[in-house]
């Protein structure tokens, strides 16, 4: 039994961040990918800061959903409430993270208000929703947890990849039309194409 | 020259003058993520047209109530709550189309084109002209992605809005016919069009600042970084902005303004100005 979960958790990591990439395939959150992928160091630390607040919102999503909205019989509301608490619950990071974790602070924080909108967050917690909570009686947390956080590793990945791929063209002979953007979107089509390469592997 | 904010300028504008997707190049996550064919393209589209245009209304009326402080979460909660009634339309009237759209009409929420007009027309115009606006931005939102859906349909299967219009190779009998490149009904595909797309749009950007009607600026995440994004007062471009070196207002419109500014200087094609100019980095 306890074998058969963790199977089925390490499963559900490798399919959301490798095989169902957030970005490559499924186009969450593009507006970071593209935004801040300039340098890897930057990246970094989007991406830290995605797999912090991911992992948590799609555990207080959860618990909201299971613990309020189901028994109140206000599921309708989900869409709603989620955005509200994933704006608070990054409010809440942020002021935590200043008081206590300085350190962490420095290296996340900036990036963290930028998260409130980006609908890779909102995203994890809507799937979760219909892939795990809905299911039956048994809301399984544990699993949302889990989807979140490969969801996030894997959108950390790809905004690494990226970062690094941007710093060695910089000096490239690109186009004039397709220098800036056009060039990046061009790159993340190939990265994408690569990561084409693993759907399949797993089906869920 | 049409009057401005009339009904029918609004319209215009929105269709025409700043579409959206191509002119504006805002919320290009929908754009690419439901453009595998031209009827996702339409439901999309409509479905973000009503909840633009009633939430532009709403916001509008209320625009005098609600405190300038918390106006982005009030925001938030009017276009969320049409977004659920939206929803639940298409899940009782075209569920097809709702299970295809899947989880892509939810996040409907978090389109910036919606926040951002609410941000920048809405919560300062009357509400005739601002539902108007919503809906001349929809419009123009979804006739582009129904263009693009179309091509992507076109090149990735032969088909336009579902119907076979090429005729199909079949090895298996050695008829001989069209061959499908069907990457471009996948995410690569997607990617790709996309760089075309703005790729084209810079040729015509500085086609049309050379005759001397520039356009109007971009404003969603095409723009080197995030500080041309409507929404970069709040937080949205912050970590972009900090290391500009912005953090009160003023220097978050110099940051801006030196953006646009490097926009211009990159007209006048001297590649080392291009180079410099670029995002002040």
């Amino acid at each position: 039994m306890i074998m058969n979960t963790f199977l089925q958790v390490i499963l559900i990591f490798v399919s959301t961040s490798i095989v169902n990439n957030v970005v490559l395939s499924r186009f969450l959150g593009l507006c970071p990918f593209l935004g801040v992928s300039k340098k890897v160091e930057t990246a970094a630390g989007m991406g830290g800061a995605i797999i912090f607040v991911i992992t948590l919102s799609s555990f207080v999503t959860g618990l909201i959903y299971k613990f309020i909205l189901v028994p109140s019989g206000f599921q309708y509301l989900q869409t709603i409430v989620f955005i509200l608490v994933i704006a608070a619950l990054v409010q809440f990071i942020e002021m935590v993270l200043k008081k206590n974790m300085p350190a962490l602070y420095k290296s996340l924080g900036v990036y963290l208000p930028l998260i409130t909108t980006n609908c890779a967050v909102l995203g994890v917690a809507l799937d979760n929703v219909t892939k795990y909570y809905d299911v039956g009686a048994s809301a399984d947390l544990l699993k949302g947890v889990v989807y979140g956080f490969g969801t996030s590793v894997g959108f950390a990945i790809s905004i690494i990849i990226m970062a690094s791929i941007r710093e060695k063209m910089e000096d490239n002979d690109v186009p004039e039309a397709f220098k800036g953007t056009g060039i990046v979107v061009v790159t993340a089509g190939l990265m994408s194409i690569a990561f084409c390469g693993f759907s399949g592997v797993i089906s869920l | 020259m049409i009057k401005e904010n009339t009904p029918l300028e609004r319209l215009q504008n929105g269709i025409i003058k700043e579409n959206p997707t191509f002119v504006l190049m805002l919320g290009m996550c929908p754009t690419l993520a439901v453009t595998t064919s031209a009827i996702n393209g339409i439901g999309m589209g409509l479905s973000t047209t009503l909840v633009l245009a009633l939430s532009n209304l709403i916001i509008s009326l209320l625009r005098n109530i609600i405190p300038d402080r918390v106006r982005m979460p009030a925001f938030i909660v009017i276009v969320a709550s049409f977004v659920t009634i939206v929803q639940f339309l298409l899940q009782g009237y075209v569920p097809s189309l709702y299970s295809s759209l899947g989880i892509y009409i939810p996040l409907i929420v978090v389109n910036c084109i919606i926040l951002g007009r609410a941000e920048s027309y809405a919560s300062k115009n009357p509400p005739i002209p601002s539902l108007f606006d919503g809906l001349g931005m929809g419009l123009g939102f979804t006739m582009s992605i129904t263009i693009i859906g179309l091509v992507r349909e076109f090149i990735g299967a032969g088909t336009l809005f579902g119907v076979q219009v090429l005729p199909l190779a079949d090895a298996a009998s050695g008829k001989a016919g069209y061959t499908p490149v069907s990457i471009f009904v996948m995410a690569p595909g997607a990617f790709f069009i996309l760089a075309i797309l703005v790729a084209v749009m810079k040729e015509v950007r500085l086609h049309m600042a050379k005759k001397g009607k520039p356009l109007p600026g971009v404003q969603g995440m095409m723009e080197d970084g995030c500080s041309a994004c409507p929404m970069a007062d709040h937080c949205m471009g912050k970590a972009q902005l900090e290391s500009a070196g912005a953090t009160d207002s003023a220097s978050v419109k110099k940051v801006v303004e030196d953006n646009q500014k490097a926009i211009k200087e990159a007209v006048k094609k001297d590649a080392s100005s291009a180079e410099s100019g670029k995002d002040g980095e």
